[in-house]
């Protein structure tokens, strides 16, 4: 009966799913690194250097709207604060990235430039450690996720819910940013931290770790997807739908939603930290504008554009919208917000399951994924097709 | 000696000259000259004697003494054979104005430097203390206060009996205080501490600190009277001090709050009866004080003469922008989203990333400039450094007028009473009759136009960008949530509450620190009253 | 009443049992239910009001073991509200109630008291609309409903059984794929129902459980409710007075917060006051 967490987690999986996590896996690991490495930059199919970092970059993004969709899609809980754990998963690995810069920086000093700037005679205990690349790891897990515990554990046991959650955690990471622009505060202030030198003393702006943290961001969303996959379609993620829809009859038959809630908001911002952490190194700066509540809110434009309650739908919406905005950042910088703007509108308006709820409805079909249609999951009747589940109008409104 | 040579030449001169000069002398003996000895010091004396003498002049008064102090500041005063002369434009005179019969070149100039400057300066002051002008005396007063010496004493005793306004008179008594501070007859002394108790400037505490103060374990104030007097003066300047900064904080909490309340009240009746957190309800704020802005360009335009009021008129234009892009905002997109608000929260912050946009496109992303009318400007100054300024003055009276305003509406008249009831239940409004969908547009218009208001006096105290009203929707979302949805008083108590803790907290632990035990404090008091402020009571609760 | 101070230490005595048992360390599930006088559910005193209006006025009510009680009483008499308090939805301002002999409800959380074996079906039926009939009976099972437990369950066979017996009882069986939303109204409480037998509660609180069911459908949930009565305990509101008679067990009328009359439904159905407030007009 006890069958290993790991075969489970995989044999949730449709084959259609396999097909398209294989063809991931090829792109990622091995066309990235053949295109970018081995053909020579004059070559038609070479990928500059510029594409691989941003496609670096949604990744990490991807993985993002991944975790908002977790908790906004299945759980019901817009969080308008995600910004602030991709930051702080950012910020701790900034710090060892700072520290591995050594004595490489514009004054040679053995502390970081920011702090030899502010007449700083030594680290602050918060640093401690820092050097270490495991005891950065660790940071990037554990202070958006412990932050993200006592956060959730008060909201959540005080029954906050709805537009109230999604401003308070707004709040929340406006709070933040004002902390972290402060100089004090040891975090660098407005500049953030930047000009990183190395990973484990290997040089961060060669090709070579380019494509490496390319296919560890890749890695990590593969791994994100199959372990969102396992979570939505195990009994845990039936309890999230549930409390989404119905909170208070979940009560009444016994579960305390509290600790589910507890539970996948944590984990949410855990995975945001992570995908912080790979995002930094690849853009090579990390400052308190990633903690702004615009940021944190265009998290769940993404997850909206794609469609919430699919995982897909996350992933394709921060595709969609992050390529929208390179594109747009350099042809037409002064029409990009007019046109994020009239895309949460037109969304909300015309396309409340996104562009996965639009591909179904042109197929003519409302619920099941179409993964699970092209080839039906081994599972037994019962298994459901959780992978769509939007929200109907009438459990939308409950939710306030 | 050079010098020396034209005027052995011209010596015939001399005679009639000399009985000239007795004649001027002596007339301006009549209008007070200027004491002999002091020029004579300033002639042949060093730079400490010259400084000593300046004063003594300064302390003199009268024509003559101004004449002098006046030279000697623009570089004109020099010594020709010992004596003072005075060398403009080519010509040389003495002191009492006659011409001097002498080459200019034939002059040794006073050389002035800082320290000369600065006892030019008192002794100007000592001079204009007795000017007929009172905002030159009180000038005199205030420079006295800062560097008054002993040979201005007589001076300031001599003000003090002829001043009548109090508040030079009080400057001055400080000035002569401050002198006899250092005066070697304790009883001096002690006079000198007690009346500078009466102050309420830290700068007069830590002139009294030394009397305090131990060298080795002697007191530098010998006199133990003197030290008691002086310890009871640090507690009531402290006192004094305090007070006033209270008050101060008091009131930049209540501007606080009074913008507050001008932002939340749009936003709790949106959100009453709508149910809908408008996201863009701060640039709505923006909206308002573009509309200000416009107002300001079209009075100084086309009625030059009446722009000190353009923010009179600005009130009702700010109102009707803002509305105007509240009814488009609710026809447009909000109508559509009832019942979902979480969607209606992403749908607005996309309408705000536009309207901050458009306003960029149009004023450009500067921040463009407002004048504040000459009737707004200046403020009540309650002791040294705390001033209440009359533009927040203003506004907090604007705020108090458009709650009442409010409160007229919401409960005395038909649209405020479905507007209460839509708040307390849509469906049975609708089926009792009220027009649910036209009491949407309208409350969202005048919710949207009381923001409208907010920016028309927000742009009186700060800066106008397209950018102004991104912090405000959490705040004033903050105050709709403590103060209770839909009920007025508690958005009052909210707002003012929030805003004289958020001050004395950043008087106490700096701005952002302020704003996130704010921010911990909301959290601590929603885990306090959760069903109070979040949730109706009873049966109704969740479903 | 001179049992009043009885009581009192005997509660007082059990609320130590009660204290005493937690800190063994049976955090999420509270003691055994204790029938030791065969009294299931003891309502004593009960107050709520809601800024002002009482909803509930020092009601009091016990509930035998085994017992199908009825209530019934108009509009506004306090029926949901004392459910609302037995459930641990509302607290009372005033007052006591007991579970069987040892679980106070006014100190447990719903997800507690839900667990110790009360189960309620709501006024207007409340099933996940987005999950099928199947899971929605899955995810009501008596099982561990901790988070832990909840990430690594999986249906064993004896489980299956049990969720394809309660659908064979409910009708539902040939419904069991389909989603919830999609059922008829009729249907959803038959499958709220189906969602209460699968979570085996001591319990039932019953909230109209006929409303907006045929009268074959009443018939047939009339005759579950019987069987299930002995094995279980259930409380039933209604205004169905044909439902309340074919139950047939005892008969209480709420009536302004407190109980009016009790007793069988023919003696109830005679008595002056409940006519005038109640059944006649």
């Amino acid at each position: 009966m006890r069958t290993p967490l790991t075969v489970r987690l995989f044999a949730k999986l449709p084959r259609a799913g396999w097909a398209a996590l294989a063809l991931f896996a090829l792109f990622a690991w091995v066309w990235v690194p053949v295109a970018h490495l081995a053909l020579p930059a004059d070559h038609a199919l070479h990928l500059s250097s510029y594409w691989v970092s941003l496609l670096g970059k949604i990744l990490c993004y991807m993985v993002v709207a991944v975790a908002m969709d977790l908790i906004w899609g299945y759980a019901g809980i817009l969080s308008l604060g995600h910004g602030l754990f991709f930051a702080l998963g950012g910020y701790a690995f900034g710090m060892y990235l700072m520290r591995q810069i050594g004595r490489d920086g514009s004054y040679g000093a053995d502390l970081p430039d920011f702090m030899v700037f502010l007449d700083w005679k030594e680290l602050p205990w918060y640093w401690t450690g820092s050097d270490s690349f495991l005891w950065a790891l660790l940071l990037v897990v554990a202070v958006p996720g412990l932050l993200a515990w006592v956060f959730g554990y008060f909201a959540f046991r005080s029954r906050i819910k709805g537009v109230y959650f999604a401003i308070i955690t707004q709040a929340l990471t406006y709070a933040a940013m004002l902390l972290f622009f402060r100089n004090e505060t040891g975090f660098g202030g407005n500049n953030g931290f930047t000009d990183f030198k190395r990973i484990l003393g290997y040089g961060i702006t060669t090709p070579e770790m380019r494509v490496i943290l390319f296919a560890l961001s890749a890695a990590l969303l593969a791994g994100v997807l199959l372990l969102g996959r396992y979570l939505v379609t195990s009994r845990f993620g039936r309890v999230l739908t549930a409390i989404r829809d119905a909170e208070s009859r979940v009560m009444f038959i016994g579960y305390n939603p509290l600790h589910y809630k507890l539970f996948i908001w944590t984990l949410s911002a855990v995975l945001c930290g992570l995908a912080g952490a790979l995002y930094v190194p690849q853009v090579g700066i990390i400052n308190p504008s990633e903690m702004s509540p615009a940021n944190s809110i265009e998290i769940a434009v993404w997850v909206a554009v794609g469609g919430r309650g699919t995982l897909v739908g996350a992933v394709l919406g921060a595709g969609i919208v992050n390529l929208a905005k390179s594109w747009f950042t350099v042809s037409f910088p002064e029409y990009w917000p007019f046109f994020l703007g009239f895309l949460f509108i037109a969304v909300t308006l015309f396309l409340p399951n996104g562009v996965i709820g639009l591909w179904s409805k042109l197929r003519g079909r409302h619920a099941p994924a179409t993964e699970e249609e092209a080839e039906p999951a081994p599972a037994p009747a019962a298994e459901p097709a959780v992978l769509t589940a939007p929200p109907t109008e009438s459990t939308r409104g409950a939710a306030a | 000696m050079k010098r020396t040579s034209p005027w052995a030449q011209r010596a015939w001169l001399i005679l009639p000259l000399l009985a000239a000069f007795l004649l001027l002398a002596a007339a301006g003996q009549a209008r007070a000259a200027v004491d002999e000895g002091a020029l004579q010091q300033l002639a042949t004396g060093d730079f400490g004697a010259r400084i000593a003498a300046i004063e003594a002049i300064g302390a003199g008064g009268g024509e003559e003494a101004r004449r002098v102090i006046a030279a000697l500041g623009a570089g004109e005063l020099g010594v020709l054979d010992g004596r003072v002369v005075i060398v403009r434009d080519g010509r040389v005179t003495d002191v009492g104005g006659a011409v001097v019969e002498a080459a200019p070149d034939a002059v040794d100039l006073l050389r002035v430097n800082n320290r000369v400057r600065r006892a030019l300066a008192t002794a100007n002051a000592a001079l204009d203390l007795s000017a007929d002008d009172a905002t030159r005396r009180l000038a005199a007063a205030q420079t006295l206060r800062d560097n008054a010496s002993e040979t201005l004493l007589p001076v300031l005793e001599r003000a003090l009996e002829s001043e009548q306004d109090d508040a030079i008179r009080e400057i001055v008594l400080l000035a002569a205080a401050k002198v006899n501070l250092n005066a070697d007859d304790p009883a001096k002394r002690l006079k000198a501490v007690t009346a500078l108790g009466e102050s309420s400037d830290p700068a007069v505490k830590a002139l009294l600190e030394p009397f305090m103060a131990q060298d080795n374990g002697t007191w530098r104030e010998p006199d133990a009277l003197v030290r008691e007097a002086a310890a009871a003066s640090i507690a009531a300047i402290e006192r004094r001090v305090a007070v006033a900064q209270n008050i101060g904080t008091v009131f930049s909490g209540l501007s606080l709050g009074s913008i507050l309340l001008l932002a939340a009240l749009g936003l709790a009746i949106t959100y009453g009866v709508m149910g809908v957190i408008n996201m863009a309800h701060g640039e709505l704020l923006m909206v308002g004080a573009y509309a200000t802005f416009v107002v300001q360009g079209l009075f100084r335009a086309h009625l030059p003469e009446w722009v000190d009021w353009y923010v009179v008129a600005a009130i009702p234009a700010g109102f009707l922008a803002a509305a105007a892009v509240g009814v488009v905002m609710e026809r447009s997109v909000l109508r559509f989203l009832y019942g979902r608000p979480l969607e209606s929260l992403l749908a607005t912050w996309g309408i705000s990333l536009v309207l901050i946009q458009a306003a960029r496109v149009v004023f450009g992303p500067q921040n463009v400039e407002l004048a504040n009318p000459v009737w707004m400007s200046g403020g009540v100054e309650l002791a040294a450094g705390v001033v209440l300024p009359w533009n927040r003055i203003v506004i907090l009276g604007f705020a108090a007028f458009v709650l009442f305003l409010v409160w007229l509406m919401m409960n005395r008249t038909r649209l405020g009473m479905f507007v209460r009831a839509v708040t307390q239940n849509r469906a049975m409004a609708g089926c009792v009759g009220v027009p649910t969908a036209r009491v949407d547009t309208l409350a969202f218009a005048i919710g949207a136009g009381i923001a409208g208001l907010g920016g028309v006096a927000l742009s009186q105290i700060s800066n106008v960008g397209p950018a102004m009203g991104t912090g405000y929707i959490v705040d004033s979302f903050m105050v709709v949530v403590l103060g209770g949805v839909g009920q007025l008083a508690g958005a009052v108590w909210a707002a003012m509450g929030l805003g004289i803790v958020s001050k004395f907290l950043e008087g106490w632990a700096g701005a952002v620190i302020a704003k996130i035990l704010v921010l911990v404090f909301i959290i601590a008091f929603i885990q306090k009253r959760p069903q109070g402020i979040f949730a109706l009571k009873g049966r109704f609760a969740d479903n | 009443m001179s049992t009043v101070i009885d009581r009192d230490a005997e509660q007082a005595n059990q609320r130590e049992q009660w204290e005493g048992g937690a800190n063994i360390g049976h955090v999420v599930q509270p003691g055994e239910l204790d029938l030791s006088h065969d009294v299931i559910l003891y309502l004593d005193d009960i107050t709520v009001s809601f800024d002002g209006f009482r909803a509930l006025n020092k009601l009091s009510l016990a509930i035998d073991a085994g017992e199908l009680r009825c209530i019934i009483g108009p509009n506004g008499a306090g029926k949901t509200t004392m459910m609302d308090v037995i459930t641990g939805k509302t607290r009372p301002d005033e007052g006591k109630a007991f579970f069987g002999q040892t679980l106070d409800l006014t100190r447990m959380s719903e997800p507690e008291i839900a667990h110790a074996g009360i189960g309620r079906k709501f006024q207007k039926p409340t099933v996940f609309e987005q999950h099928t009939v199947f899971e929605n009976l899955e995810l009501a099972m008596k099982a561990d409903k901790r988070v832990r437990r909840s990430l690594f369950a999986r249906l064993t066979a004896e489980e299956g059984d049990r969720i394809a017996a309660v659908l064979e009882r409910i009708r539902l069986a040939g419904a069991a794929d389909r989603s919830a939303g999609l059922l008829s109204h009729g249907q959803k409480q038959w499958l709220e129902i189906g969602m209460l037998l699968m979570q085996e509660p001591k319990l039932l609180l019953l909230d109209e459980p006929v409303a907006g069911m045929t009268d074959d459908e009443t018939e047939r949930t009339a005759e579950l409710f019987v069987s299930l009565a002995g094995e279980h305990s259930l409380v039933v509101v209604e205004h169905d007075m044909a439902f309340v008679e074919a139950l047939g067990g005892k008969v209480t009328v709420l009536h302004e917060g407190s109980v009016l009359a009790e007793g069988d439904l023919a003696a109830v159905q005679n008595d002056q006051r409940v006519i005038e407030v109640y059944l006649g007009r």
